[in-house]
Formats: structure tokens, C-alpha cells, sequence
């Protein structure tokens, strides 16, 4: 499940954590996260949206959140 | 030196907490502006990339310690008029409105208010002021990285009725090797705080300035306004100016609107070849491309040495 | 915002000035009883948003009101210009002494409202200008201050009026101006502005014109007046392609995205951006011989969605095969951003964005990172040392090579 241009990961354990998940949705300025009964779940039609600002990397634990971008292969992350 | 900005330059941001203008704090900043407060009614005691928020200008003053030179408005455009007046009878000496769609009455009433106070309104609907390698006030330009690419310092003097192609000219004078002295975007509006011909009389008295290029479009009288001031004056520094769209003089655009809300044609009297014919009488080249600006100003540069 | 001439009416109105005893009609029995009411010999007048409607036959007199009802039907009937009439005006027809002008406007240079006013109306008050400049009188308003009477009488009496005349045309002059101010209008003007038998002034046609950006300010005045503010008022129809921009604008509100097509009929689409930028590159592309399919604004930051529906759109007007996508440097838009949009809007609509984009130039933020994906699709573009004459020109070039390849 990705964009044209933008894949966004949440590995394994962070992707069921309540509080990440809520944080994320605030975090992501065009909606990209959305905190759904305790869970990440990923808008996929936002994906393309990404404006790279890497709000989400920052705000998840070290490695849990990857920002990829399909057109040249360089992600985003920590 | 420069027109309107100085190295010791001061000024608020009024609507400091908005989207656009926290972008356009830091821009400032960064480019070597002093911000020294910013105003949100409701919102005093925040601060903005370090710049303390004030309630009102004149808690700013009272910080300060006596008025700042300048004020940047972005406030939406039901409160520009009270904030442009707040600011002049606060003492502020230079206004750089930016936000748009503000109805002509308002600006007229900012304007009035000014000239009567002494004050200085550029805009509205601008990006602001920049003196290369000096200070910026207004998003012209963008961050300052990308400021300082399209601007460097020089002898040419940049006015523009559009925003973008501000930065366009000036990046294409310092890709020239030319460079800027100052360059103001003074708006696209019918009605604006400082045109063409109210701006002159600064760059003319200005060292550093020793031509001027003029971005226009259809719409207003502001060309013949800036023809009779130099006439008047006696004025001899070297104008260059660039026309845009030309296109709506043609048959199947008449009485269609493009651009900006100035850039409505109210007959003959307006149209681009109407404007091109008068400036072109006095002497003022108008050149077709942006691409032909370095070389008719170095051109200009050469007759007058 | 353009007004209908009854609606004008009822602004004059609404500020005091008197008018005829007219009626509003949007059938033609209720034309008929207008005219009933009115008593004697009326015109009835289709109510259009543009000129020329004595001459395409939309102005009649009527002796009796069943000859009002039966010229109402016709006229309700008649297009004008491509416009269908929202109804008719029925006017007494009034014994007129004298006819004069009176009109409020900015005058942009000044930066105040100045009011006209001359002894010689019901012609066209530019001829009055130039042939009998000692018949128009003027004056400037200030904007800060109250409008007071002494003002009108100045500018009227400029004209060279005197006695109870002067006096009486000085009242609808004050009130004219008080009106342009209060409603922020870009013009105010009755012409003609009738003295009848008994000395009283009435206006007989009005022309109002508000400032859009003040609409919002004078809702409870239109609604008062019957405005219907979703009425669009353009002054031709708007395309299918027009109408579609619009909405794809007005569903998100990051960016703002302009399209026009009206007077455009080339094939190459264009996206392109800002104000002064779009005037350019119009300019460029039609000075080097290219056809523009369309006029555009970008500005503000679009979203991907935005700048995809705005070239989906331009992409799918007849006969445009492919787009430029130019703007002058940007600082507050990102390169990036419109990139994506743009490639996107290709490969939802099945083509190669190396094909279909004739030329992608945008300097400024974020270039590096729309450079990199312009890259990946293989699309040509170029950077600020490529000025935005050549870019065109490297647009037309591609679309006539085209053009010549497929003959
Ligand atoms: S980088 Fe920014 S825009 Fe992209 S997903 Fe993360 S928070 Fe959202």
C-alpha cells in the first residue's frame, strides 16, 4: 500500500500503540496518520500529499517511523 | 546605502502567530532582520522564533522603547485597516501590507491616514521590501538562502506590481552580474500605499541606485503617473521597464480579468500598448523578455557614464 | 458585483433618492399589472447584465397595459448578448424638463472617490468631457472624514448651476456619495437623473457596481434588495472547463488554482503560475507562436491534489495533447509539490509524462527535490538560468515538432 511518490512505515509494535498513533495524527500536517481504535492506520490517499517535513520521524521512536520516497530511493528517518 | 531599509531597521509583525506569517518571521531572521515584537491581540507573552507577542502596537513601543521603524500586516482582511492604523498612530513610520483581497475604501482610508501622519504604506497584497545583504521585510524572496541566490547587492533598483516576478528580475539582474540595491513589491491592487512615481524621489536621491527596472500590467494609470514625475523632477536616472501581458489587448480577451484585481482593463486608456507607447515617449525602453532586462540596463549604465 | 438596473433602482432607493414609480416584472401578467398601477403610457425594459439593449430590441413603449403585458412576453423572450433576461423594468414614462449625470467614483490616482456631475446627461458623459468640459463638474471625497452637503453643492455648481436646481441636484449628489461609500461601490452613477415639471429630481436609470472583496460586508443590504448571491454574474458563461477549476479550487483550501479558457482555442495546455508570472508566459508562448489552450493561475502552495486536477483539466480540453508547466521563481510554492501534481495528473489519464509534459520550469524551493523527480520520469525541465521567453519557446517548439511529425 503506497503513493506515486511517498510510502510511510510504522514497524510492527509502534503501529499498535495508542499514544504514537494519536500523536502522529497530529503531528503530520496533511493527514497522512490517522489514530483509529488504538491502531496507525495510514490514509493512502494522503500518501502523495507528504511534504517531507519529517514531524512524524521526530516524534516516533528511533527507527520506528520511515518516510520513503519512491522516485529516488532516500528516506526519511532516525 | 539603500531606500527605505537600513542596516539599524526595526520593525513588528502585526498577526505575528498566523501560518504564513511564522514562515515569514523566520524568513526575516534569517535574512539578518531586527524583529523586535510581534502583535495577536489575546496572545501577549507567546514568542515566535524568540520575537517577543504583544496584545497591541503600543505594548510593543513600550518594550521597545520608542517606535519601531516598520510594521509588517498579515491579519485577515477584515481587520488590515484597524491594524494599519493601530500602527500609524502608534508612531510606525513604514507599513508593508500583505495581505490581499482588501476592499478599496480600506486601503484608501490606511493611505489618507498615512500621508497626513507622515507614514509610508507599501502594498497591499505585497511581498515586502528587500536591500540586498542588508535586511528583508516580507516574504519577498522566500528563506533566506534562497533569497540571497536571486539578490544580490548592486546598482539597479527593482519596483514590481507582482510579487514573483519580483524575485524573477532581480535573480536574473544578479545572474548578470548586475545586482540589486533595492527592491520593493509595492502590490497589484487598483489602489496601493506607494507607487511607481511616489517611490521614485527615494531611489533618485539614492548613491547606490544608479537605474531603476519596473515590472507592470494593463490596468491603472500608474505609468503615466511615474512619466509626469520624472518630467516634473527633472529627474535622469535610467528607467527600464518590462510589460506583461500583452495579450489581453487582443479582441477576444476585451473584458475578460486576469491577474491581479488592478489588472482589470477600463479601456483604451490602460492597455498594454496604450502604456507601452507612453513610456517609450519618455524615453523609458520596454523591453519584451525579462532575459533583455541586463543588457537595456547596462545599456542605460553605459549612456549615462 | 454587477447589479440588474431594478436592482440599482432599489439602491437609489434605499439611500433617498427618488425614483419613478416603478415595478419589477419576471412575467408578463405581472408586467401588465405594473403597468395597470402605473397608469398611462410606461416602458418596459429587459433586465440583462449588458449594454446594447435598445438596439437589439429590448426597450419598448406601451400606450395601455395589455400592449405592456404582450411587449413584456416578447421581451422576457429575447436573448441580449447570450443573456436571458431575469425579468422586465416597467417605467412610467415621465415628462422630463432637463436630463443631467450624476456619478461617485474612485479615481485611482488621487486614491479618493470623486463625484461628477453635469447639466448635460442622458448621453455618453465621456463626450460631454471632451466636447463641454465647463458642463461636468467635480470633486474629490475624502475617506476619513464625513461627506458633507457642501461637497455636492461645489461639484454641481462647477457646472455652472444655480437657482432651486442647483440645490435639489446637490441632495442626490450627497446622497450618491454617502451610498458609494457606505456600500463600497467601484461605481455610482444615475444617468439620467430627471428634473420633471414640478421641479423634483428623480432618477431614471441607475448603475451600480459593488467591489467583490466588500460583498461580504453588504449581505444583509443585498438581501434586503432580493440579490441572490450564488448567482454567478460573469459577464459571459463560463466553460466547462472554468466551472470544473473553480470547484477543484473551492474543495481544498491549500494553494489557490485559477483556469480560464474563454478566448483561448490552441493546443498547448498550460500550467502555469502566479499573477505576473502567468501574464509572462503567456506573453512568451504566444509572441513565439504558440496557441494557448487556456489561461491559469497558480499560487500559494497547491496541494498535489490541486495542481493534479488543475492539468487533468487542462489536459483534458480538446485537442491539447500536451502541457508547459512554467512559473516564474517561487518562494512560497514548492517545486516539489507541483511536480508530483502534474506527473500524477498524467498517469490518471494513461500518458507519459515524458510526452506530455512539453517543458517543466519552476526555480525556487524545493527545486532540488522536484529536479529528482522529474528525473525518475524522465521529463524535461529546466532551472532559473533558462529564462522563462526560452522555456516557452522550448514548449512551442516541442508541440509543433508534433504538430509537423503527425502531417
Ligand atoms: S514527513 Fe511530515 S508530511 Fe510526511 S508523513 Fe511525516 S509528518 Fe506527514
Amino acid at each position: 500500500m503506497h503513493g506515486t511518490f511517498i510510502d510511510v512505515e510504522v514497524s510492527g509494535a509502534a503501529a499498535s500503540d495508542p499514544e504514537l498513533a494519536r500523536k502522529l495524527e497530529e503531528v503530520c500536517p496533511v493527514d497522512i496518520f490517522a489514530a483509529a481504535g488504538g491502531t496507525v492506520e495510514i490514509a493512502r490517499e494522503n500518501l502523495d500529499e507528504c511534504v517531507l517535513c519529517e514531524l512524524c520521524v521526530e516524534a516516533a521512536p528511533r527507527g520506528t517511523v520511515v518516510v520513503r520516497k519512491l522516485y529516488d530511493g532516500t528516506r526519511l528517518e532516525r | 546605502m539603500s531606500v527605505l531599509l537600513h542596516e539599524d531597521f526595526t520593525f513588528i509583525v502585526q498577526g505575528i502567530t498566523g501560518r504564513e506569517a511564522v514562515n515569514l518571521t523566520r524568513e526575516c531572521l534569517d535574512f539578518g532582520s531586527a524583529i523586535v515584537g510581534g502583535v495577536t491581540p489575546g496572545r501577549k507573552g507567546r514568542e515566535v522564533h524568540g520575537v517577543p507577542v504583544f496584545d497591541t502596537v503600543e505594548q510593543v513601543v513600550e518594550h521597545h522603547g520608542s517606535a519601531p521603524d516598520g510594521a509588517v500586516v498579515t491579519v485577515p482582511p477584515a481587520f488590515t485597516k484597524d491594524a494599519v492604523l493601530e500602527a500609524i498612530e502608534n508612531g510606525i513610520g513604514l507599513i508593508v501590507v500583505v495581505t490581499e483581497r482588501i476592499p478599496r475604501a480600506d486601503v484608501a482610508q490606511m493611505v489618507e491616514l498615512a500621508n497626513e501622519r507622515g507614514a509610508r504604506i507599501i502594498g497591499p497584497n505585497c511581498l515586502g521590501v528587500i536591500v540586498p545583504g542588508v535586511a528583508k521585510m516580507g516574504g519577498i524572496g522566500g528563506p533566506a538562502r534562497d533569497a540571497a541566490k536571486a539578490y544580490a547587492p548592486g546598482p539597479v533598483g527593482v519596483m514590481s506590481r507582482s510579487g514573483g516576478m519580483t524575485t524573477e528580475i532581480s535573480s536574473t539582474l544578479t545572474a548578470a552580474g548586475l545586482g540589486v540595491s533595492t527592491a520593493v513589491s509595492i502590490g497589484g491592487d487598483a489602489i496601493i500605499g506607494s507607487t511607481y512615481a511616489e517611490l521614485m524621489p527615494l531611489f533618485d536621491a539614492d548613491e547606490q541606485t544608479e537605474a531603476i527596472v519596473i515590472y507592470t500590467e494593463p490596468g491603472g494609470r500608474m505609468e503615466a503617473e511615474l512619466v509626469d514625475w520624472r518630467e516634473r523632477a527633472g529627474s535622469e536616472l535610467p528607467i527600464v521597464a518590462f510589460m506583461a501581458g500583452r495579450f489581453m489587448d487582443d479582441e477576444e480577451m476585451q473584458g475578460m480579468s486576469f491577474g491581479h484585481a488592478g489588472t482589470i482593463v477600463e479601456g483604451k486608456e490602460d492597455s498594454a500598448t496604450e502604456k507601452i507607447a507612453r513610456l517609450e515617449a519618455a524615453g523609458i525602453p520596454v523591453v519584451e523578455r525579462i532575459d533583455e532586462i541586463p543588457a537595456a540596463v547596462k545599456q542605460k549604465l553605459g549612456a549615462a557614464a | 458585483m454587477r447589479f440588474y438596473e431594478y436592482e440599482s433602482r432599489r439602491i437609489v432607493e434605499r439611500a433617498g433618492i427618488p425614483v419613478t414609480d416603478y415595478g419589477f416584472a419576471t412575467t408578463a401578467a405581472e408586467a401588465g399589472q405594473a403597468a395597470e398601477r402605473i397608469g398611462g403610457p410606461t416602458v418596459i425594459k429587459s433586465q440583462v447584465l449588458t449594454g446594447g439593449r435598445m438596439k437589439a430590441g429590448g426597450v419598448r413603449f406601451a400606450d395601455s397595459p395589455e400592449q405592456a403585458e404582450a411587449d413584456a412576453a416578447e421581451i422576457l423572450e429575447l436573448e441580449i448578448g447570450g443573456h436571458v433576461p431575469v425579468g422586465v423594468l416597467v417605467d412610467p414614462k415621465a415628462e422630463i424638463e432637463q436630463e443631467y449625470y450624476a456619478a461617485v467614483l474612485w479615481d485611482g490616482r488621487a486614491k479618493r472617490p470623486m463625484m461628477l456631475f453635469s447639466d448635460m446627461g442622458g448621453i455618453d458623459i465621456e463626450q460631454v468631457a471632451a466636447e463641454h468640459p465647463d458642463h461636468v463638474g467635480r470633486g474629490h471625497l475624502s475617506n476619513l472624514h464625513p461627506i458633507a452637503d457642501f461637497e455636492a453643492k461645489q461639484a454641481v455648481a462647477r457646472c455652472g448651476m444655480t437657482g432651486s436646481a442647483l440645490n435639489r441636484a446637490s441632495a442626490v449628489l450627497a446622497r450618491l456619495a454617502r451610498l458609494q461609500r457606505d456600500y463600497d461601490m467601484t461605481l455610482a452613477e444615475i444617468n439620467p437623473l430627471a428634473r420633471l415639471a414640478d421641479g423634483s429630481f428623480v432618477a431614471l436609470d441607475a448603475h451600480m457596481e459593488m467591489e467583490d472583496e466588500a460583498v461580504g460586508r453588504h449581505k444583509p443590504m443585498l438581501h434586503e434588495i432580493g440579490v441572490d448571491l450564488d448567482e454567478p454574474r460573469e459577464l459571459y458563461e463560463p466553460s466547462e472547463f472554468e466551472r470544473n477549476v473553480k470547484a477543484i479550487d473551492a474543495a481544498d483550501h491549500r494553494g489557490v488554482i485559477q483556469g480560464k479558457d474563454h478566448g483561448f482555442h490552441g493546443d498547448l495546455g498550460l500550467v502555469i503560475g502566479a499573477g505576473g508570472g502567468s501574464l509572462t508566459l503567456t506573453d512568451a508562448v504566444r509572441s513565439q507562436g504558440g496557441r494557448p489552450a487556456n489561461y491559469a493561475e497558480i499560487g500559494g502552495n497547491p496541494s498535489v491534489a490541486k495542481s493534479k486536477g488543475l492539468a487533468i483539466e487542462v489536459l483534458r480540453k480538446d485537442g491539447v495533447e500536451k502541457i508547459a508547466v512554467m512559473m516564474s521563481i517561487v518562494s512560497n510554492t514548492r517545486v516539489d509539490i507541483v511536480a508530483r501534481g502534474v506527473i500524477k495528473a498524467c498517469l490518471e489519464l494513461g500518458k507519459d509524462p515524458a510526452e506530455t509534459i512539453a517543458i517543466f520550469r519552476i526555480p525556487g524551493a524545493w527545486e532540488e527535490e522536484g529536479y529528482r523527480i522529474l528525473d525518475r520520469y524522465g521529463v524535461e525541465y529546466c532551472d532559473r538560468s533558462v529564462s522563462m521567453w526560452e522555456a516557452a519557446g522550448r514548449a512551442v517548439a516541442r508541440v509543433q515538432g508534433d504538430r509537423t511529425g503527425s502531417q
